[in-house]
């Protein structure tokens, strides 16, 4: 085990996949000679060359439909989208390219690429760069979409993500770029599809990916206070859902809250309430519980921003109410 | 001229060409009896771009087209069976019926696919051919594309890129004279489109689109270049819509004294008018009749052939680990 930040975890992962494979290329916004506005891509330009690791134009549009045919030609591309609310810049690569062709060409090609990128709230960066946009893209069936929260998932799925043949989504957060953790050496895979339960407990279970684990994680303290034990599980992976996962905390504890940080009104809290509802109905003693983003745009204004992003007291006064 | 195809190969262009105006009548035909399903896009009077342009091509290249690909999907060497069966939804077709004939796609062919969302198919090629660079395969991409998508942001930030990096990507621009119901002089600023890859550091030529010979030579320059490692290269074949958008195309704004002038120049004429010259009438006639044989059985093939049967595919569901 190594003490890492989550985005030297990526970076490692990236240096790891692009040593093993030599069909593994970079490209993005600021990536190569700045090595990334959040230093992902730190020092991989210098090692693997221009070639392989480039900077691009701003150009989000054809730099993902690029990724799309790039995959389906031998090569797996990893592209970053500098800020999450560049995404539907994208959206035509992804809704109507990526998501379609292995399924409507009949199996004939493969789409093994990765689309990094970082959102969420909590920085001052105002409307445009603060946003999580995780129910837009989990929508898409064909596309994967992975929000991991430790440094050790952030490496470990990250391989996994370049290695898999279908395209993935992977989504990180401002605010855990400098987060610390134990991450195991070496050539370690974290499976994509698969959730964590990072604390046991037996009255209540809290979903969450992202940023808003670590916020989960402080909530369980402060319930813990109020002598209430949650259980916080880590879904890692929005699309594929580990729903089994899901119902087996949930035939424990038989309440549930599910934390995102995005929008509400058809977001991915939503879909989470409605799968329980669909796998774990009659486990339930109340109904399920949504800790999001209210549905407006996000202010910049340091105390106008904090009041509505989603945060462990919101997350605690939302079990408290569940389970009253 | 340099790179002109030989007989042979102006032959086999001809042949083709024939093909897909076979295919088209046949289609339009069984449109009028009722027995087509959804739009179809016909590219009656533009064959020489499509399949001259892909006659250059060798088997390991790639080529990205448009919602009117039929004549690259014959053109890049698919097989008339596959495709028409994939036009009637057929469990035979290139892609199982899934696709439909906007979307036709033969990975083994380097026919990687049909677009239906205008515009697309130009980074397409240009992410092909930034794969093809990054493996070294000496291989090039190609995107045929219409004065439509011409106009679209994604085409300026693409050809940007495939400029910037020398990708070995050509860009073959069908000027059919319409995007949709709208002239092109409704759409841009500029009659000759290809004005602008000068903006990209690229050459470019314009042609006329429906000489096949004087396609065939422009690309194969582009190509060479491109596979040398050049850059990308544009060629502007200018050329016309004969049947209007679609089988939707209710039609009254294209000109009549338009439409008889380009008929006039139909691409099978003048491919037609040099090879009587170079192989005389029996030689051609025999060629006729075998395209128009060979399309009829494949019609008569396909539309005997089973439908396909639904089912939630595992193989092709990135899902199925997961549940």
């Amino acid at each position: 085990m190594a003490m890492m930040r989550y985005a030297e975890a990526l970076n490692a992962a990236l240096r790891e996949e692009m040593q093993a494979d030599p069909s593994v290329f970079l490209f993005g916004e600021d990536i190569g000679r700045y090595g990334g506005v959040f230093k992902v891509t730190k020092g991989l330009m210098e090692e693997f060359g221009e070639t392989r690791v480039r900077d691009t134009p701003i150009s989000e549009q054809a730099l993902t439909a690029m990724a799309v045919t790039a995959a389906m030609t031998g090569t797996r591309p990893v592209l970053e989208i500098m800020y999450a609310d560049f995404v539907p810049l994208t959206l035509d690569a992804l809704v109507n390219q990526a998501s379609i062709y292995n399924y409507i060409w009949n199996g004939q090609v493969k789409m093994p690429f990765v689309l990094r990128t970082q959102g969420g709230g909590g920085a001052g960066a105002g409307a445009q760069h603060s946003k999580s946009l995780d129910s837009m893209l989990a929508h898409i069936p064909g596309i994967k979409v992975v929000a991991p929260s430790t440094p050790a998932d952030a490496k470990g799925m990250l391989k996994a993500a370049i290695r898999d043949d279908q395209p993935v989504v992977f989504l990180e957060h401002k605010l855990l770029y400098n987060t610390r953790g134990e991450v195991p050496e070496g050539d370690v895979t974290v499976p994509l599809g698969k959730a964590a339960t990072l604390r046991e407990g037996s009255d209540i279970s809290i979903f969450a990916t992202s940023k808003m684990v670590v916020e989960a994680l402080k909530a369980a303290d402060l319930l813990a206070a109020d002598g209430v034990s949650a259980e916080i599980v880590d879904l890692r992976s929005l699309r594929p859902l580990d729903v089994n996962a899901i119902v087996a905390s949930i035939a424990k504890t038989h309440h549930a809250v599910v934390v995102n940080e995005g929008w509400r009104f058809c977001g991915y809290a939503a879909e989470l309430s409605a799968t329980i509802m669909d796998h774990a109905f009659d486990e339930l003693d109340a109904p399920v519980t949504r800790v999001t983003l209210p549905d407006m745009p996000i202010p910049y204004s340091e105390p106008l921003e904090t009041a509505m992003l989603p945060s462990a007291e919101k997350i605690r006064t939302a079990a408290l109410k569940t389970l009253k | 001229m340099k790179n002109t195809p030989s007989v042979e190969q102006h032959l086999e262009i001809y042949r083709r060409m024939l093909l897909v105006r076979h295919l088209e009548e046949s289609l339009g035909a069984l449109h009028k009896e009722g027995r087509t399903r959804g739009p179809i896009h016909r590219c009656d009077g533009q064959e020489a771009v499509g399949v001259a342009a892909t006659a250059v091509l060798e088997a390991g290249d790639k080529v990205a087209t448009t919602h009117r690909g039929h004549a690259v999907y014959i053109g890049k060497g698919m097989a008339v069976h596959p495709v028409v069966a994939e036009i009637f939804g057929r469990a035979t077709g290139a892609c199982g019926g899934r696709a439909g004939h906007m979307l036709v796609a033969d990975a083994e062919k380097g026919v990687i696919g049909g677009n239906a969302i205008v515009g697309a198919g130009i980074p397409a090629a240009t992410g092909m051919a930034l794969s093809m660079q990054i493996l070294g395969t000496g291989n090039v991409a190609m995107c045929v594309f219409g004065d439509g998508a011409a106009q679209t942001g994604i085409c300026h930030e693409a050809m940007n890129m495939a400029g910037l990096w020398k990708l070995p990507v050509v860009f073959v621009l069908e000027h059919n004279q319409f995007g949709l119901t709208v002239p092109s002089e409704v759409q841009s600023p500029v009659e000759d489109l290809s004005i602008r890859a000068a903006g990209y550091a690229m050459p470019a030529e314009i042609v006329d689109g429906n000489d096949a010979v004087a396609v065939y030579r422009a690309v194969s320059t582009m190509v060479e270049r491109a596979r040398r490692g050049e850059g990308p290269g544009m060629v502007e074949c200018k050329t016309y819509r004969i049947e209007g958008f679609s089988t939707s195309d209710m039609g009254g704004y294209q000109k009549p004294e338009d439409i008889a002038a380009w008929k006039a120049r139909d691409p099978l004429l003048v491919s037609r008018k040099v090879l009587l010259g170079d192989v005389g009438e029996a030689k051609l006639a025999g060629i006729e009749a075998a395209a128009k044989a060979e399309v009829d059985e494949a019609f008569a093939a396909a539309l005997s052939d089973p439908m396909p049967e639904f089912s939630l595919d595992e193989a092709c569901n990135p899902y199925s680990e997961a549940h």
